[in-house]
């Protein structure tokens, strides 16, 4: 593999986005705004009960309407559309799987599972024939607490698979016994992790026609390619039949990537009909039927000794999955497993985990997918193992560190992580931070009735999704590989295309890759276009979720233009009449080592691959190279987060004063949109800890169907984030790149929750569990005054 | 379902539309105008990507009666620059400070930043926080949003001249 340019000159800039000026001129295309000749519009009829026998579903009134094509149901799709695939499954662990398809038949198992869908030839006309199809529901028992679920006797979800327990795994090292035994404290508490929604600010949608004997799907999704190979599966249907285009996505959040039946349907419907068909999900259908993600209960074990030394962590992951599984729906919490134990060496450690079913929807990745719980619970505990040793809870971190000159550093469950320096992260922190000032700041502050805190988190995360040897079916039983793939082509007038898999959300990938492909083969970042989200028109990819799309895709990207650099040489070095091992490319040049005169350009070297009479006899024509990057490791990004907040004991409310942030996610391509990445992170987070929250009726209602009742954090109650960076390049690619999309989200959760335990603690409120709402605070506050504690 | 003939002005241009009293001006601006910048991400008033300037003062194009619309003068994000001209300076204040991501939501707030900026040129950070409260990012933290907007404040004040909206 060639050298890349000796010093490159655009990775690390942050240069303004080309995609914002199709964006900001009103010509982005997303969904909704495309339209095709003849199309119908899809409306959905969905479940109003939580468990129910679908006794009979009507369509003829609807179908009489005017303008009203078809009224469909499960009958119609039997035999046509298999069950919806799952793609866990891991050696020697049963995983139940849950019959699911796009229009459910006998029975529904969750508010929002579709039983009929409408095709009219307008969206108006195709929602009033959904509201004129009749359906009788025979109400069943219903469980909407995963913990109830397990208990003796519980409504069955799935009255066929005789429990609701789905699976139960466990990982694990180290002595586990041993380490309690020394421990000279044992801490534990239960941790929730309540359940919470996407929330992409465009919901989702689909549009597909029909194109001779092949289908072309547009979708708002970040896994084009996972979504046609898995909707030709459930279709019956061969891979090439199916087309999938991404247009301008309105956010993914990770419940983008995933296979919908709404995708497969319409896909089936087009066919079928010979017209496209679009659907546009409302916001009630994306708060009930877009996945839900966290839903965990963390039964937490932790030993420490008086020196402050953590002996041994058990975690018991109790995980909610819902009624129905989606791609990866039981996988997400075994990540939680993985990283549970956080910064610190800690010698023994277990996870069990336990995925649950109930009558909801299902869960599945949300921004962190996994992670955000883990890093929630272990930096809540070490908190807690502060307290209880009356220490400093900076010291604590300190003194059980992973120490930098341990990496790459192997885990007593398994895993390698690849690069670290926590240490220095939290140096870093503690610069922008006084602490002691701020301790003189809080005592003033409580005296005058003002009751502030401050609360860190020093995590990391596994992300770069995936080396195949450690996600793969034989090892943690995932059925596909996540390499990623990258064609570079230059035309003959030396422009330069990249074709990816990967496949933004909004993240910037058309100028971060364009940057870092230009400086590869020695070109402008304007010279290079980047090609995504079309599975006709770019290589298999496995698209953009768990923070890979730099450190995987960016890397298949760099070593393709390598590849193309190499090819280049050989051709200069033809024209030149030099040997291709002194052909060096300098400052967008080829030149011979010693005759800088003798050079050529990009552009050059294009047109000499494609007007090919000056190369040699049997000289292969073109200048493009392709990669699939399989990565040797996961990436380990990490950072420590401070969280400063007031606290009103009367009202519960709280604000954030100021909010910092230390993050290193290695190299950096673009530090404007990797700032984005972290601000928009930690809000996420943010919006978990203080207002986020899907909630059912005790009947598996659900009560948050608008964005009234789900709230997100506006501009109005936020302060502005103070970021810093440490970095600690990856060896696991050339870039040196780590992952940067979910750390804001896996570290804002604990940071806050430590923060409002801070700032009560003199009252007595030594624990609390998100959400931190006014009511959670005012309990907590409540309990307290009598001697209780919320973590009872 | 009864129908009504409005005459409305977008943009700077008369339109003349049949309508059901139900569509809605987002739609009427989406589907019979062609002018999808205007997006929908809630239809129920919260989220604030359809916002558009309803005679000048910011509206909810979801929640508004293409009805109520008979007379008024509508601008949307498309009427903010030539299609090949300069940006309207709170266009270019978001494209210097990075102040979108996926860009769904960035007309609705673009258009009440620009109600403000007429308003008031040189707002308080507390106006901007009450006007960017009116809208959801899921993208940005708002942290960006905010520096976009002092950005075009600058810039409104700066060497540009002072950027009408084309009626």
């Amino acid at each position: 593999m060639s050298a890349p340019a000796a010093s490159p000159p655009f990775i690390g800039r942050g240069l303004r986005r080309r995609e914002d000026l199709r964006l900001l001129r009103g010509d982005g295309r997303f969904i909704d705004d495309l339209s095709r000749p003849r199309q119908l519009h899809a409306a959905f009829v969905r479940s109003p009960h939580a468990h129910a026998a679908v006794e009979s579903v009507d369509g003829a009134r609807a179908a009489a309407r005017r303008g009203v094509v078809a009224v469909l149901t499960a009958e119609d799709i039997r035999g046509e559309i298999g069950p919806a695939p799952m793609i866990w499954n891991p050696i020697g662990t049963e995983v139940l799987v849950p019959d699911s398809r796009p229009l459910m038949g006998d029975r529904v198992a969750c508010v929002g599972a579709p039983v009929a869908a409408v095709l009219a030839e307008d969206p108006y006309t195709a929602e009033d024939g959904a509201d004129a199809v009749e359906v009788q529901y025979g109400p069943l028992p219903a469980v909407i607490d995963p913990l109830e679920a397990m208990d003796e006797g519980a409504p069955l979800v799935h009255p066929e698979l005789g429990t609701n327990v789905c699976f139960q795994t466990s990982m694990g090292g180290g002595d586990l016994d041993d380490g309690f035994g020394r421990a000279d404290v044992i801490v534990e508490r239960t941790v929730t992790n309540h359940r919470v929604a996407g929330v992409p600010i465009e919901p989702r949608g689909v549009l597909a026609e029909p194109h001779g004997d092949r289908v072309a799907l547009w979708t708002s999704t970040q896994t084009p390619h996972l979504v046609r190979t898995y909707a030709v599966r459930q279709l019956g249907w061969d891979e090439g039949m199916l087309r999938v285009i991404v247009p301008d996505v309105g956010g993914g959040f990770g419940v983008k990537g995933n296979l919908y039946g709404e995708e497969t349907l319409l896909a089936w419907c087009a066919h079928r009909l010979r017209r496209p068909v679009k659907w546009i999900e409302s916001r009630q259908e994306n708060l009930i039927s877009t996945n839900h993600g966290r839903a965990q209960t963390d039964v937490v074990k932790i030993g420490a000794t008086q020196a402050g030394r953590l002996t041994a962590l058990h975690v018991k992951v109790i995980a909610d999955m819902g009624a129905y599984h989606l791609l990866f729906t039981p996988s997400i919490p075994v990540t939680t497993g993985v990283i549970a134990s956080g910064c610190y060496a800690i010698p023994a450690l277990r996870t069990d985990m336990v995925g649950v079913f109930t009558n909801t929807f299902s869960t599945d990745a949300i921004r962190g997918a996994g992670r955000p719980e883990g890093a929630h619970l272990i930096e809540l505990m070490v908190d807690q193992v502060a307290a209880e040793l009356g220490r400093d809870p900076i010291e604590i971190r300190r003194l059980n560190f992973i120490p930098k000159k341990d990496f790459p550093a192997r885990l007593p469950h398994g895993p390698v992580y690849d690069s670290g320096d926590y240490e220095a992260s939290l140096a870093k922190l503690l610069e922008h931070v006084d602490l002691a000032a701020f301790r003189r700041e809080q005592a003033t502050l409580r005296e005058a009735g003002t009751n502030r805190g401050i609360g860190f988190a020093t995590y990391m995360e596994a992300c770069g999704l995936a080396p195949s040897k450690l996600s793969g079916p034989r090892s943690s039983g995932i059925e596909v590989s996540f390499w990623e793939s990258a064609v570079v082509r230059v035309g003959p007038d030396g422009a330069v295309t990249l074709q990816t898999g990967a496949c933004p959300a909004g993240q910037g990938h058309e100028t971060a890759f364009a940057q870092l492909v230009a400086d590869r083969v020695g070109t402008e970042p304007s010279r290079v276009k980047v090609v995504w989200g079309d599975t006709d028109a770019t290589p298999n990819g496995m698209g953009t979720i768990g923070s890979r799309s730099i450190t995987v895709g960016g890397e298949a990207a760099a070593v393709a233009a390598d590849r193309v650099v190499a090819k280049a040489r050989r051709i200069v070095a033809e024209l030149l009449e030099a040997s291709s091992e002194d052909i060096e490319l300098r400052e967008g040049r080829f030149s011979v080592r010693g005759s800088p005169d003798k050079s050529m350009t990009l552009t050059d070297v294009a047109h000499a691959a494609h007007v090919t009479d000056r190369l040699p006899e049997g000289f292969e024509p073109g200048l493009e190279a392709s990669c699939f990057f399989d990565p040797p490791g996961f990436v380990h990004p990490f950072g420590a987060h401070a969280a400063i907040v007031d606290v009103d004991v009367d009202t519960g409310r709280i604000d954030i004063v100021r909010y910092l942030a230390i993050d290193d996610c290695g190299t950096v391509v673009n530090p404007t949109l990797v700032d984005g990445q972290v601000h928009g992170g930690i809000v996420h987070g943010i919006g978990q800890a203080l207002f986020e929250r899907v909630e059912f009726g005790p009947q598996g209602q659900p009560l948050t169907t608008s964005l009234l009742d789900y709230t997100l954090p506006t501009a109005a109650e936020l302060p502005d984030l103070e970021l810093d960076r440490t970095v600690t390049p990856s060896p696991h690619n050339s870039l040196g790149a780590k992952g940067a999309g979910e750390s804001g989200t896996i570290a804002a959760t604990p940071a806050l929750t430590n923060a409002v335990i801070d700032a009560l603690r003199p009252m007595g409120v030594d624990f609390i569990n998100m959400p931190l709402s006014p009511e959670a605070v005012l309990t907590a506050l409540r309990l307290a005054s009598t001697g209780r504690s919320p973590r009872a | 379902m009864s129908t009504h003939t409005i005459t409305l002005t977008v943009n700077g241009r008369e339109h003349t539309e049949e309508v059901e009293a139900r569509l809605t001006l987002a739609d009427l601006l989406r589907e019979r105008l062609d002018l999808t910048a205007t997006h929908l991400g809630c239809e129920h008033g919260v989220c604030g990507a359809c916002t558009v300037l309803l005679d000048g003062k910011p509206a909810r194009s979801c929640l508004t009666l293409a009805v109520q619309a008979e007379g008024a003068k509508i601008r949307t994000l498309e009427g903010l620059a030539d299609p090949e001209g300069e940006l309207h300076p709170v266009q270019q204040g978001f494209w210097e400070k990075h102040g979108m991501q996926c860009g769904f939501c960035t007309p609705g707030i673009v258009m009440s930043v620009v109600e403000l900026l007429e308003r008031d040129p040189d707002p308080s950070d507390d106006e901007i926080a009450a006007t960017l409260g009116g809208h959801l990012c899921r993208c940005t933290g708002y942290v960006k949003i905010r520096e976009a907007v002092r950005e075009a404040v600058r810039l409104r004040s700066g060497s540009h001249s002072p950027q009408e909206i084309r009626r």
